[in-house]
């Protein structure tokens, strides 16, 4: 490894941007560690170098570092995160350092955080069906090992809790163990109270890592965060073949922080104010998920996110919704109605379902069930909307029906304790009892024989 | 003249580099130690701007330059068929082989398999006059497609000498004798991405590009040569309703583009596509495809050339006379990366920071679709559809606007439709298809002459029904006179019976021409047999919903293609049934 190099002084400081005059040897993304005169340190990192300037990103505050006296000190590579197995069970910051006051453990391999794309050719399509003991997710809206399924959420709603019962209820068909890596930005003290203790009840805590950037820590530092827990997670996955699951939370304060570099670099914002390149960016995060073939492990992620004034079409929500495979959007509207889980329905979807489900898998019906049970949910809704507006006693009497099918559906079938497991053979059976509500001819998104087989005369 | 210099500046993809005097634009360097791959895309005074294709993670002041003094180009011969390439054309099979998961920097490898040997039998004798684009002679690439090997650009001679044999490519196939020079003529050509492929002239189109897809063949055809765009926010079908067209759709050759989309999307096909079988060949579908990956996650700058990258190998087999679709999933994302590159060079942007050329840059690319006579005198075609991403799935963004003004064909996705699972969810009322009017001939004749008759009268009816829809969530359905509860009844059957299509069902995702003809003239049928009875023989609706035949109207979808006459008897029984009703 190349020395590094010192150098005493900063040119100026715009934000969480340091400029330097000197550039002699500095290499593009190395890392840098600052030191102020008290011997505090602060990480960053090369954002641009040229001929006049060397600009370094602060990943820590900037606030009360001084031009003259100051050391930045150039590390000679871009940052790579010690991993290890070891790291099981333990708790550290959001930039990958001990935070259980407990010595770093012994590193077994160092790798660059911003890891490299997966070869398309070299990915296995995700199609083993987790079993999460939600039936509204389970039946409508299946999560498959390597999906990366974020959940848009709004301040208030129950994220966690769902987040929570995942992680306490997840099985997958063949049950082999799972991992879990929490990757929390910007989150609050209690939010962390709460999954250390769904960690402790289910067991688990001994297979969790935590990264933790808390809501009073430094912004900037929620940049490394998402990157330093995939980087375990490839680790994990791909050399010691474990089936992690990685929680980020929440990638909205990721984004945020995303947007504070790009605007003292004083970059033309897109929509607003977040920089044009925020699609590539959370790509790089969101595509670290997956599975590699002729390898065991995999990575599958949930990333939360809270939707700013419940607006999917923020880009926030509207960008991951491009990248990830499929959403769970929370309904503000159901949960003030006191339903848990409080899945809008009609805006959530599962783009890796196809091939996780069905026959062999879950059940032969499933398939044909859960695209009727969503089709006649929709149609209830709009009978609803009609209702409002003509009242009613005017609706035929199928539409009626639709009526009563769509209140048993939110009360019986999405609606459920958040200590309820639901077996996929429950929830399935479940679905045809409502479903049984409306009269066969309505189900014409259901093969025939599978109608004979499973339709429950009321 | 130096074609050495050294980096003078690095942000982010975009390298400064000063000293290379002999730089052209668009010309190919070698950047850093890593000699990571870049394109030279400014330059001013000494300085010379470099839009990198890989990670520039680590590179130094000072570290060489150096330029390679040609464009960036694609290498266009047999092997291409079946093959995934990256953006900028590297080989991304052998990648996997050498390197395993992920890909690393600064690999080179030849597109093209230098080992594999191809049998060759030549079209042409010693001694024959032959000028660019004549075809020398023919090595079977897969199963399906016979590869033509062409006299490139600018060779015009006589045949010195040439034989049938075995040869790797970069063996001679030929030797043409030109202006007293002997060519030797390989068994590839290279050919800059960024110029389109010259041919002789642009035909009028005039056949359909046979997708199977009711929505698309029947109401919004494409034409061989045509263009078409399908915009639609996350989630609403633009990747699903691009990959059944690579699937069931009757081009012979698809180059299909992932273009900042997600890597299992690429997987996915290339686990399907070696076990699907095109239904009119029976041959496997991934004997007629090429796919070029340049996922979310992969090089920006790689993923705008991926575009050109995948445009010039269609133009390629074109100029063989095949007809090529060309698919782009998506568009948007290759306009982020110009955006991004643009913002980097700190040009004056236009709307939402995207750079001023916008438009021209997509009308350029589109333009290179088209029916034509190739060089060699053969017709071949270059059909383009692409996937637009509009932000907050807002219209009038850019991207979509510019877009729509330039295609013929325009599938637009509608959220709502896609949000009660009706797929494909194609609006019916937004879309179009400027190229029907060229193709109402063809399908008068191959079909039926009353295509363009059964056609319109659906259109009407999904027209009006719409603006019943409006008045119904006001006074609701009952409110209606009986006449117009009839269209509205008539439209659901054409949107469930019709429009909707399972991509994921065996019998329904493939609908030949003539049993969706079938189909929709028999609900139209239905709907003029209920207007005639309800007007002049005070039948009422409530007797005509109750008739059995409608169910089986409405599971015409599910009878397999190859039965399609059996239409024919539902059509019959509905006969009788109207008749029994008098
Ligand atoms: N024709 C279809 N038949 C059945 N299902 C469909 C069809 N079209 C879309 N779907 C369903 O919708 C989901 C999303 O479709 P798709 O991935 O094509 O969306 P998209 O528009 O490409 O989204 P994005 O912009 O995020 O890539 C699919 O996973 C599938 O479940
Ligand atoms: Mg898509």
């Amino acid at each position: 490894m190349k020395e590094s190099i010192v150098v005493h002084g900063i040119e100026k400081i715009i934000g969480p941007l340091l400029f330097l005059s000197h550039t002699e040897h500095v290499g593009y993304d190395e890392l840098v560690v600052i030191e102020t005169p008290d011997g505090t340190t602060k990480n960053g990192k090369v954002l641009e170098v040229n001929k006049d300037y060397t600009i370094v990103e602060v990943f820590e505050n900037t606030s009360r570092l001084s031009l003259k006296g100051t050391n930045v000190k150039f590390l000679g590579s871009s940052y790579k995160l010690g991993v290890s197995t070891e790291m099981l069970g333990r708790i550290f910051s959001g930039s990958g350092k001990p935070r259980d006051n407990i010595p770093p453990p012994i590193v077994e391999e160092y790798f660059d955080i911003n890891g490299s794309p997966i070869n398309p050719v070299k990915r296995e399509y995700p199609k083993d069906f987790i079993q999460t003991g939600i039936s509204a997710i389970d039946c409508l809206f299946s999560i498959v090992r390597g999906q990366k399924l974020p959940i848009f959420s709004g301040f208030g709603l129950p994220h966690n809790k769902i987040v929570g019962q995942i992680i306490n209820q997840a099985t997958i068909r063949d049950s082999e163990e799972m991992v879990i890596i929490f990757g929390a930005m910007g989150v609050s003290q209690d939010e962390v109270y709460f999954f250390k203790k769904v960690f402790e009840e289910s067991g688990v805590y001994q297979r969790v890592v935590m990264f933790l950037n808390l809501a009073n820590d430094p912004p900037m530092e929620r940049l490394l965060t998402p990157r330093i827990a995939l980087t375990l997670a490839e680790y994990l996955a791909f050399k010691e073949g474990m089936h992690v699951l990685v929680l980020l939370s929440d990638m909205s304060s990721y984004a945020e922080a995303l947007r504070e570099v790009s605007s003292s670099k004083g970059e033309i914002p897109s929509r607003k104010g977040y920089p044009g390149y925020l699609y590539t960016d959370f790509a790089s995060i969101y595509e670290r998920a997956g599975r590699i073939k002729g390898v065991k492990g995999s990575i599958t992620q949930i990333p939360i996110l809270s939707m700013p004034n419940d607006d999917i079409t923020h880009p926030i929500p509207d960008l991951t919704g491009y990248i990830t495979e499929g959403q769970i959007v929370l309904d503000r509207e159901l949960h003030n109605k006191g339903i848990y889980p409080p899945i809008k329905v009609l805006d959530s979807l599962s783009r890796l379902m196809k091939d996780g489900i069905g026959e062999g898998k879950t059940r032969e019906d499933h398939p044909d069930l859960s695209s009727q049970l969503y089709a006649s949910y929709s149609k209830s809704k709009s009978i609803e909307e009609l209702a409002l507006i003509i009242g009613q006693q005017e609706l035929s009497k199928l539409d009626q029906t639709y009526l009563e099918f769509g209140n048993k559906f939110i009360n019986r079938f999405i609606k459920q304790d958040w200590k309820e497991d639901r077996p996929i053979e429950k929830t399935l059976d479940l679905a045809w009892e409502i479903l049984s509500t409306l009269p066969k001819s309505e189900l014409n998104r259901i093969n025939e024989k599978i109608i004979d087989k499973y339709y429950m005369f009321l | 003249m130096s074609s050495f210099g050294e980096i003078i500046s690095v942000s982010g993809s975009l390298v400064k580099a000063n000293g290379l005097t002999s730089a052209k634009m668009n010309d190919i360097v070698e950047v850093g130690d890593l000699k990571l791959i870049g394109e030279i895309i400014r330059l001013e005074s000494d300085i010379c701007y470099i839009q990198v294709y890989e990670e520039t993670s680590g590179l130094h002041l000072h570290e060489p330059v150096m330029t390679k003094e040609i464009p960036l180009s694609v290498e266009l011969g047999p092997g291409l068929i079946g093959s995934i390439f990256d953006g900028i054309q590297r080989p991304l099979t052998e990648i996997g082989k050498k390197f395993g998961g992920f890909i690393p920097r600064g690999v080179k490898l030849p597109a093209l398999d230098r080992h594999k040997k191809w049998h060759f039998v030549p079209k042409v004798k010693v001694n024959d006059k032959v000028k660019p684009g004549d075809i020398l002679g023919e090595i079977k690439e897969s199963e399906v497609i016979v590869h033509k090997l062409m006299t490139p650009y600018k060779v015009n001679g006589r045949i010195k000498s040439i034989g049938e044999g075995d040869f790797l490519i970069d063996d001679n196939f030929a030797l043409i004798e030109s202006n007293g020079k002997e060519i030797p003529i390989k068994g590839y050509q290279t050919w800059p991405v960024r110029i389109p492929r010259p041919y002789l002239n642009k035909l009028p189109v005039d056949t359909p590009l046979i997708t199977g897809q009711r929505v698309i063949d029947t109401f919004f055809p494409i034409s061989k040569g045509g263009k078409a765009c399908i915009p639609g926010g996350f989630g609403t079908g633009k990747t699903m309703t691009l990959q059944t067209i690579a699937k069931w759709s009757d081009a012979t050759i698809i180059v299909y583009i992932g273009c900042g989309e997600r890597g299992n999307e690429m997987s996915d096909i290339l686990s399907e596509f070696p076990k699907l079988e095109d239904p009119r060949t029976g041959k496997i579908l991934m004997n007629r495809t090429i796919i070029i990956a340049n996922t979310s996650n992969m090089p920006v700058s790689a993923r705008e050339a991926s575009i050109y990258t995948g445009i010039t190998i269609a133009e390629y087999y074109r100029d063989q006379g095949f007809d090529v679709a060309l698919i782009a999933d998506s568009t948007s994302r290759w306009a982020e990366a110009l955006r991004e590159i643009s913002g980097r060079l700190e040009e004056i942007p236009a709307e939402e920071g995207y750079p001023p050329y916008l438009a021209s840059r997509l009308a350029d690319f589109y333009e290179r679709s088209g029916k034509v006579e190739t060089l060699g005198g053969f017709n071949g075609s270059v059909t383009i559809m692409g996937a637009v991403s509009p932000p907050g799935s807002d219209f009038s963004e850019p991207v979509t606007q510019y877009t729509i003004k330039l295609v013929k064909t325009l599938w637009e996705l509608d959220r709502d439709l896609a949000y009660s699972r009706h797929y494909p969810a194609i609006n019916w009322i937004n879309s179009f298809s400027k190229d029907y009017d060229f193709l109402v001939d063809w399908f008068s004749t191959n079909i039926s002459e009353d295509h363009a008759e059964y056609r319109q009268k659906a259109l009407e009816l999904l027209i009006k029904d719409n603006n019943l829809q409006q008045l119904i969530k006001i006074i609701g359905e009952e409110g209606l006179p009986e006449q117009e509860r009839l269209i509205v009844f008539i439209s659901n059957i054409i949107k469930e019976g019709f429009l909707r299509q399972n991509a994921l069902d065996p019998i329904e995702r493939y609908t030949i021409l003539e049993k969706q003809f079938m189909m929709l003239k028999t609900i139209i049928d239905f709907y003029d047999k209920a207007t005639n009875l309800m007007t002049k023989f005070h039948i009422t609706l409530d007797e005509i919903i109750d008739l059995p035949i409608i169910e089986e109207i409405k599971r015409m979808k599910y009878i397999p293609n190859e039965k399609y006459k059996d239409i024919k008897k539902i059509s019959d029984k509905m006969e009788e049934e109207f008749k029994n009703l008098l």
